[in-house]
């Protein structure tokens, strides 16, 4: 088998904020009735998280649950846990309307930490990212300049974006462009 | 610019998240429609100076499609609303007439 590796493999840039690709994620996207109890307890069992509210994020560094729509769920499992976790949720989700695929080879994370790292993201998504507004255990889905991104926050001064793998290198290099040094705003 | 309060997942979106879908509450004439009702569903479309239905769709976000009321002419919004609907709730309805009373819009009033 060959060796899996990640869109940008764990690619770095220090600028106001540091801006990292984080490597492998295990990311599960489940669609169904979220209101469903069985869907709510494949999730528990994957995650050990409760059925998230509309646009909340339940992250423990590789492992939570995010909203992203009012039927669908990002399920986030240890990369190497992905199949495993995959076949228990198919398996319990058998007699239900649900679907579960995994995405983790679809996708690429960033990670962007620093006491700027509200600035860095907000230069590139029209999001009001202030700390009134924006929190961690929120998720936003949104956009990177022309690419579509997802984003939440893992403490207050880090962000986690997830993006297509596709659009790995373009999002690195709005981050980069947006961390250089110099560059702050001072807005937030 | 325009900003719609998309609501599935209840964020003020603003225009560059959002792709247009055109107008909203046509109703389909396809197969056994007369040429006549064929033809006003494929091209007769309002063109109104003041209220008008859209359906947005929130493209770079949850990926819903809903429907929105507002103005052409001054880009308020009136509000927005399922897309599980074939005409405007009343409480749409009711937030246009207190805005702009003895508005028409195609059957809807």
């Amino acid at each position: 088998m060959s060796e899996p590796i990640s869109a940008l493999n764990h690619a770095s840039y220090d600028g106001i904020a540091r801006v990292e690709e984080c490597g492998l994620q295990g990311m599960i996207t489940l669609r169904g009735d979220l209101s469903d109890k069985v869907l709510a307890k494949a999730v528990k069992d994957a995650t050990g998280q409760k059925m998230p509210a509309q646009r909340e994020a339940l992250v423990d560094g590789d492992t939570g649950v995010c909203w992203m729509s009012t039927d669908e769920l990002l399920v986030l499992v240890p990369y190497a846990e992905v199949e495993a976790k995959l076949a228990a949720m198919a398996n319990a989700l058998s007699g239900t309307h649900a679907l579960a695929v995994n995405v983790s080879d679809a996708r690429a994370v960033f990670r962007i930490s620093g006491a700027t790292a509200r600035e860095v993201l907000g230069k590139l998504s029209p999001v009001d990212l202030s700390a009134e507004a924006f929190q961690p255990g929120q998720i936003r889905r949104s956009r990177l300049a022309q690419v579509a991104g997802a984003f939440w926050m893992d403490d207050a001064e880090t962000f986690r974006v997830v993006c297509f793998r596709s659009a790995a290198d373009y999002a690195f290099n709005l981050l980069k462009i947006a961390a250089q040094p110099g560059s702050e705003v001072g807005v937030y | 610019m325009l900003i719609l309060n998309c609501p599935y997942c209840g964020v003020d979106a603003e225009e560059t998240e959002l792709a247009a879908g055109g107008e909203a509450h046509l109703k389909r004439f396809g197969p056994g429609s007369s040429d006549d009702e064929f033809h006003d569903y494929l091209f007769m479309r309002e063109n109104p100076k003041g209220v008008h239905f859209e359906r947005w769709r929130h493209a770079n976000g949850c990926g819903k499609w809903f429907h929105a009321a507002r103005c052409t002419q001054t880009l308020e919004v009136f509000g927005t609303y399922s897309a599980q609907t074939t005409e405007p709730p009343q409480e749409i309805k009711d937030a246009i007439t207190a805005k702009r009373p003895g508005w028409v819009w195609r059957d809807f009033s």
